[in-house]
């Protein structure tokens, strides 16, 4: 079976970069301050990827992440805290109860199109913050407090890999397909005999499941989930990575989460300047590139497959 | 024995009777057109059939079964596959992945075999990348695979959003207006065209048509439509001289 060689070639790029880093980690070339970088960065790679299924890639546009996340984050730590459950059953617990909810929120809310979505989604992101807010059972205004930190690079990495694993799988076979055409042309895609309910309902689980992960690896690390931390702001955060990276565009996620955390704390130092020079840099490149660093293009590895000698086309994409 | 049966359909948007009284009887292997003058109801008429409207009343039996009431998705998945007046391409996508996407509920795969790339999910890929290429092949626009649908010039988008509804193997394709915004040479290539996928994929085939040659020349039975009902059938010969038709074409003989 050389059919899943790529799969394998990027799967050990992927170890080696770890590798890499981890070492780099052990040796203290990397210090605390940019190694909490590497994690955020990762956790808003995993953000910014899922919600781009949902905004990029099926073209529903949602802007109630940070609530999923939320509920993962909190989820994750009444499993580990309350019920002194190991990490991992946590983080799957974050991303089954995230990714529930998105199923319940999504079933109604996904008949609605557009503007209606987008108002519709930004409520519910406040609602599931809120809700978490009077709930003095995980510490309400004052935060879920005292939970370990069982994050770390490798976890978070790892989390990673497998969140564009998933999705970047997902998008390349029918069912992602089915979702692109819903983006396309909904009334089309109906017409060539695709669920489009569904696959919006699909989408759009997936997404927040993933949020979930994102929440709980989060809350792990932080010490605290803190309703602060899951306003509509953070919504925001996310979505100006997808729109910067590209709609449908995985690899412009990634980039952009990259360098959105990059600007963030090398701006740290200068608090008073940090939000202006961030805002005009968003500014310059809506003007400039309003399709997003990537477009909908991906860099894949047909780049590398071509050098290997191998000719298969990278992705539906067609980059 | 008829393949789609409509009976004494009707369609009210608030005070406008779109289409009243609509019946319409297509046996299986024919070729029909629907023909009438702009506004006569023959676009709503196909949305009633293809499930985009709910009719007000009436009935359609598709296969010896009502399809009233389902979903345009359940209607593609029985065997009906329609084109569009305005093409709806994928048109950001391109050629090919717009056919693929058609072949989506035959995939058998699952959301996990294509997530761990195992089981069936690269030998089904390769049979659907095959057979949309192959079809590709047939409406000549193979060669244009990896180009994205909406740069393709129109004459082959509208070829192509054909060769889309084909992927979805229906046994039943319903054509609105296929030459429309065509030139005489590309109009007689596609009346060709329709002839010949209808033999090859043993399809029967309504189509609306402003056309009149292309209407008369491959259709076996026409009927016409005006102000929303049905007020002629036949064969062409007998639809051209129907005084009816020509009223309502040419208008009434002045006295």
């Amino acid at each position: 079976m050389g059919k899943n060689k790529k799969e394998l070639l990027s799967l050990v790029a992927c170890i080696a970069l770890y590798a890499v880093v981890q070492s780099l980690i052990m040796l203290d070339v990397i210090g605390p301050f940019w190694e909490l970088n590497l994690i955020l960065i990762c956790i808003n790679v995993i953000l910014a990827v899922s919600l781009n299924l949902i905004n990029g890639f099926t073209g529903q546009f949602s802007i109630g992440h940070a609530g999923f996340m939320a509920v993962g984050a909190y989820l994750g730590a009444v499993l580990t805290v309350k019920l002194q459950l190991p990490f991992i059953v946590a983080i799957l617990g974050g991303a089954a109860a995230a990714g529930f909810l998105g199923f319940v929120i999504g079933l109604p809310t996904l008949r609605l199109d557009g503007d209606y979505l987008a108002i519709a989604t930004l409520g519910l992101g406040e609602i599931i913050r809120i809700t978490i807010l009077n709930i003095p059972y995980v510490g309400g205004a004052s935060g879920f407090m005292g939970i370990p930190r069982y994050s770390n690079f490798t976890w978070v990495f790892f989390a990673t890999v497998f969140t564009v694993f998933f999705i970047r799988n997902f998008i390349n076979s029918t069912h992602g397909r089915a979702c692109i055409s819903i983006r396309e042309n909904q009334i089309a895609a109906e017409a060539m005999g695709i669920d489009t309910t569904k696959y919006k309902v699909m989408a759009f689980t997936i997404g927040a499941a993933f949020a979930g992960i994102a929440g709980t690896l989060f809350s792990h690390y932080f010490y605290i989930a803190h309703p602060a931390s899951f306003t509509f702001m953070k919504s925001f955060d996310i979505l100006t990575i997808v729109v910067l990276g590209g709609l449908g565009s995985i690899s412009g996620s990634i980039t952009a989460a990259i360098l959105l955390t990059f600007v963030s704390a090398a701006l740290a130092s200068y608090p008073e300047w940090r939000m202006i020079i961030y805002s005009l840099m968003l500014i310059v490149l809506m003007l400039y590139r309003p399709q997003g660093l990537f477009g909908n293009k991906e860099i894949s590895l047909k780049i590398f497959g071509r050098l290997m000698g191998g000719n298969k086309r990278g992705n539906t994409q067609g980059n | 024995m008829a393949i789609l049966k409509a009976t004494k359909l009707s369609k009210v948007f608030g005070g406008l009777k779109a289409v009243s009284d609509f019946s319409i009887d297509i046996g299986k292997g024919e070729l029909i057109g629907l023909i009438g003058p702009n506004g006569a109801g023959k676009t709503t008429a196909f949305n009633l059939l293809t499930g985009v409207y709910q009719p007000t009343t009436g009935e359609i039996d598709f296969d010896g079964k009502s399809i009233v009431g389902l979903k345009p998705f359940q209607i593609t998945q029985k065997g009906v596959a329609r084109t569009f007046q305005n093409i709806r391409l994928f048109s950001e996508l391109s050629v090919l992945d717009n056919v693929k996407i058609a072949y989506h509920f035959h995939v058998k795969y699952g959301i996990l075999e294509s997530v761990l790339r195992i089981g069936r999910y690269h030998q089904e890929e390769k049979e659907i990348e095959e057979r949309a290429i192959k079809l590709l092949e047939i409406f000549k626009l193979s060669d244009k695979k990896d180009e994205i649908a909406k740069n393709l010039p129109y004459g082959e988008q509208r070829r192509l959003e054909i060769a889309r509804a084909l992927a979805a193997q229906p046994k039943l394709l319903l054509l609105d207006e296929p030459a429309a915004g065509m030139n005489p040479q590309e109009t007689q290539q596609l009346m060709q065209m329709i002839k010949w996928i209808k033999e090859e994929f043993d399809l029967t085939i309504l189509l609306i048509e402003h056309d009149m040659q292309l209407v008369m020349n491959v259709c076996e039975r026409i009927y016409v439509l005006e102000y929303g009902s049905i007020i002629a059938q036949g064969t062409p010969e007998e639809i051209k001289n129907n005084p009816r038709v020509i009223e309502a074409y040419l208008g009434e003989e002045v006295e």
